[in-house]
């Protein structure tokens, strides 16, 4: 077994060298490429390591794109003839797959699911098809391509592996895949036994703070069972030391950033769930219940808007926001003027009456579209992560609702300060009396004020069709928390809302590693219970529409 | 709206006979007859009526207080979850696992020793001391916080409301010893009866009877003292009250924590007839139908939050039964219909009288 592993591990390194030292380059045959690709058919996975490694010593243009649909588990068997497809990525409930040709890359019809049979692989076969589709990707044109190919060799970097990152590190040029390079090059040194290397190669290391590098540095400083230093050179255990604290400092400091950055993700979140209804609440004193639900109806919007237009995912996004705000913005104006505008001056009985309106959406929605969670799907210019540096990661989507929530803001604060209705909404909400004098129809600005308050919900029921579960309950657990937002934040004061919600974010997920998210959001509640106790007049001004009605 | 509106005295006759008949129609009366009550029957009545006890809590310092609850059901739950424990207890080495001590959910997970806050509650005094005194001690703390500081109105509705619910998160959690979201349930005995025995569910009836009506007496003896009138003040104006010398967070804080032991009472009344106690009675949406409860029967008027609570949870077993979807819309359209059309409720709809000073 030693014995087949040992010489399989070999076979791949004149590959290697064919790969990237002669610039020969020999006609590829194409039966040759079409007969090994029909041999994946039904080949065990020993042979199919040795198709592998024939696929790529046949140079064939096309060989990496047979290895990565094997590995992405693309690769596919036609029953009815035994020809081997690479089929187009489609969700596990497609019915039908499109087929591509292995030899031309061009269409081939599609088929149905199960006049297919996937070609299988392990877990061993995996790992060499990783390796050699990222020795193919070395030679790549593109710098990422190039990076994100050391990257995935120095997750399991070998002997092989390092001759051919030091054959590259001669030719790259690019200054960010030199420096993957370097590391892969260093991390090869320390199994060395050149104590002066080792150092250099420590030296190197220590300056990336990845969890991999620092388990391995961390490695060299335990010991034997026996008592013994696993690692007998004293200068290169100090040296191994002082670079796992540095990288530790360094992780530390990422780890405080990244909280930061979730923190102010989930107080985008909540800011957004809230500045609607800072508007209805804080501006016209209406506690509106429904809130969440008009929220819920925004996140439905979504949804519809993608039936529309299935073809343009990446765009529906775009074309939902508006959509929702239209959709909300009118149940709002339509609630406003059955409802609640008897009410003005009964904040109690406002609450109970809307809070009724909620329950019927709630049912409303579930007769519509049953109770089942909806499926939003998530374009693809909203996913995959920004790397920045060796230990921070941002995920675009949270990136996203950042600034989503600071256009949504300013866009607000501008309709208000700049407008001729946001100037009579703020005159209303001064003093009612004077506006009307003045000539401004307050109705027609009552049911103005609310629609926008509602069209914001909607808006914000976009971005969290992006980051929860779409359903019938999306409202309710978030109107809490929004009312929390605008109490704590000061009521009537946009600014105020923001900085709340995003402070309350960050509590929440400074708490978080300590506490756990639930008894984090307890002692949120707790702390927002207690301070109310301490500036009570500080946060609820009795301006606007709210103190007339007491 | 000075006084009581009348109905007082039938409402008392009434759960008389009630606690009278009904026990006799489900014992006496062969099941063949069509005047037999079955047990199924007395004990959804028995439900209604711990239900009719939650809403003259809730009316008392909604209606006579103005101040809006939404975090009753907190106390409900407190007062149930004391009951729970104390029928855990009882459960004794008959549980899944046998342990003579620890009960079930315990033993799953892998606790050894009882945490010191279920100790004594094997005992039904101590149990019975809790279920008024956890509830009567979070309103005491909450609520010396809210009215010392002067939260009021809507801000007061939203901070109960968000009470409630951080308890229901907190109930949640497994590691808080209260069983988790399983809650507590499979019941045995109470006071060593069976609790699957019809007898014994016909005497836990004749209990709620009888809570109800020492619990509509005494928020009938509360709003007609001396501090009813008092808060009744507080209610229409506030600072005028307290302007004229009266110190209003003092009656305040004593009403809402009568009004809390009167709905732990309910709580722990309603845990041994429905068999399971869980977080979800914490749920926020418990509190909002209590207040509509209160609504529809009349706001302000102690009868007619109870019978609010009897109509509109008879309505529900009704619709969830016969058109399950439709109750929610029901449910709604009640709300904003009864705030609309009917601001004090159905007592407001048989008052023919009309009356010039209107409570808001």
């Amino acid at each position: 077994m030693i014995h087949r592993t040992a010489r399989r591990r070999w076979l791949w390194l004149p590959l290697a060298a064919v790969l990237f030292s002669s610039p020969a380059f020999a006609q590829p045959s194409s039966e040759a490429f079409l007969a090994d690709v029909a041999a994946l058919g039904d080949a065990s996975f020993a042979d199919k390591e040795l198709i592998a490694v024939r696929l790529v010593e046949s140079r064939h243009a096309h060989a990496r794109d047979v290895l990565t649909a094997l590995l992405d588990d693309r690769l596919y068997v036609r029953a009815a003839d035994k020809h081997v497809f690479i089929t187009r990525a489609a969700d596990e409930s497609a019915a039908s797959l499109d087929l591509v040709d292995p030899l031309t890359l061009g269409d081939a019809g599609s088929s149905p699911r199960d006049g297919l049979t996937k070609i299988g692989t392990n877990n061993r076969l995996r790992k060499a098809l990783r390796i050699t589709v990222a020795r193919f990707d070395l030679a790549d044109p593109h710098a990422a391509v190039r990076l994100a190919a050391v990257s995935e060799m120095l997750r399991s970097l070998d002997e092989s592996g390092a001759a051919l990152l030091r054959a590259r590190a001669g030719v790259e040029t690019d200054s960010r895949v030199n420096a993957e390079i370097d590391v892969g090059l260093a991390l090869a040194t320390l199994d060395g036994t050149d104590a002066r290397k080792r150092l250099d190669a420590i030296a190197t290391l220590a300056g990336r703070p990845r969890q991999q590098i620092r388990n391995r540095l961390a490695a060299l400083l335990e010991k034997n069972p026996d008592g013994t230093d696993v690692e007998a050179d004293a200068a290169v255990r100090t040296a191994a030391a002082a670079a796992v604290s540095r990288i530790d400092r360094a992780r530390t400091l990422y780890g405080g950033v990244e909280t930061l950055f979730f923190g102010l993700s989930l107080g985008s979140v909540l800011v957004l769930a809230a500045i609607g209804l800072a508007i209805t609440f804080g501006v016209m004193g209406v506690i509106n219940m429904a809130h969440g639900e008009l929220m819920m109806l925004g996140a439905y919007t979504t949804y519809v808007v993608q039936l529309l237009m299935p073809r343009h995912i990446g765009a529906s996004i775009l074309v939902a926001v508006p959509a929702a705000f239209v959709v909300t913005g009118l149940a709002g104006v339509l609630l406003e003027r059955c409802i609640i505008r008897f009410l003005y001056g009964r904040p109690l009985e406002t609450l109970l009456a809307t809070f009724g309106v909620s329950l019927v959406l709630q049912q409303l929605v579930r007769s519509v579209f049953t109770a089942n969670n909806r499926d939003v799907v998530t374009p693809a210019w909203m996913s995959g992560t920004l790397q920045l540096g060796d230990a921070l990661a941002i995920t675009y989507n949270r990136l996203y609702i950042v600034i989503f929530t600071m256009i949504v803001f300013a866009v607000l604060l501008a309709v208000l300060k700049r407008t001729t209705l946001g100037l009579e909404i703020r005159a209303v909400s001064q003093n009612r009396a004077m506006a009307r004098a003045m000539g401004v129809r307050s109705e027609w600005v009552d049911a103005m004020t609310f629609g926008l308050g509602s069209g914001i919900a909607g808006v914000a029921g976009v971005a969290l069709s992006q980051l929860t579960n779409v359903g019938p309950n999306l409202g309710q657990s978030y109107i809490i928390d929004s009312f929390m937002v605008v109490v704590f934040g000061g009521v009537g004061n946009l600014w105020g809302t923001l900085i709340g919600g995003m402070s309350m974010g960050i509590v929440n997920k400074l708490l978080e590693p300590y506490a756990g998210a639930v008894l984090g959001k307890i002692l949120v509640l707790v702390a927002l219970i207690v301070f109310i106790q301490g500036r009570p007049r500080g946060l609820f001004p009795q301006t606007g529409r709210a103190a007339e009605g007491q | 709206m000075e006084g009581e509106a009348p109905g007082g005295a039938s409402l008392i006759a009434l759960l008389v006979v009630a606690a009278i008949a009904v026990p006799i129609l489900n014992q006496l009366v062969p099941a063949s007859s069509p005047l037999h009550v079955s047990t199924y029957l007395l004990t959804l009545l028995g439900k209604y009526l711990c239900f009719a006890i939650l809403a003259l809590a809730v009316d008392l310092i909604w209606g006579y207080g103005g101040i809006l609850s939404l975090g009753h059901a907190a106390f409900f739950a407190l007062g149930g979850y004391a009951m729970g424990m104390y029928l855990m207890r009882q459960i004794g080495a008959r549980g899944v696992y046998g342990d003579p001590v620890l009960p079930d959910f315990m033993v799953f997970l892998n606790w050894h020793t009882l945490p010191w806050f279920w100790q004594g509650f094997n005992h039904f005094a101590f149990a019975a001391l809790m279920m008024v005194l956890a509830p009567a001690l979070l309103a005491l703390v909450f609520g010396w916080f809210a009215f010392r500081s002067r939260v009021t109105g809507v801000y007061l509705s939203i901070m109960t409301q968000a009470l409630s619910y951080a308890m229901m998160l907190a109930f949640f959690r497994n590691d808080m010893g209260f069983g988790g979201n399983n809650g507590f349930t499979d019941f045995k005995d109470i006071l060593g009866f069976d609790l699957h025995q019809d007898s014994t569910r016909v005497a836990l009836f004749v209990a709620t009877c009888a809570a109800l009506a020492a619990g509509y007496l005494a928020c009938r003896a509360i709003t007609r003292s001396r501090a009813g009138r008092v808060v009744r003040a507080i209610r229409d104006a506030e600072s005028r009250t307290r302007f004229l010398g009266y110190r209003v967070e003092s009656y305040k804080l004593w009403v809402f924590v009568f009004s809390a032991v009167l709905a732990g009472i309910a709580g722990a009344l309603y845990v041994p007839q429905v068999g399971i106690i869980n977080p979800s009675e914490f749920a926020p949406i418990n509190s909002i139908e209590v207040v509509i409860w209160v609504a529809v029967g009349g706001r302000g008027t102690l009868v007619g939050a109870a019978a609010g609570a009897v109509l509109v949870n008879y309505a529900k077993t009704f619709f969830t039964g016969a058109f399950p979807e439709v109750w929610l819309y029901a449910l709604g359209a009640l709300f904003v219909l009864v705030t609309l059309f009917l601001p004090r409720g159905l007592m407001g709809l048989m008052d023919l009288v009309p009356r010039s000073s209107e409570a808001r």
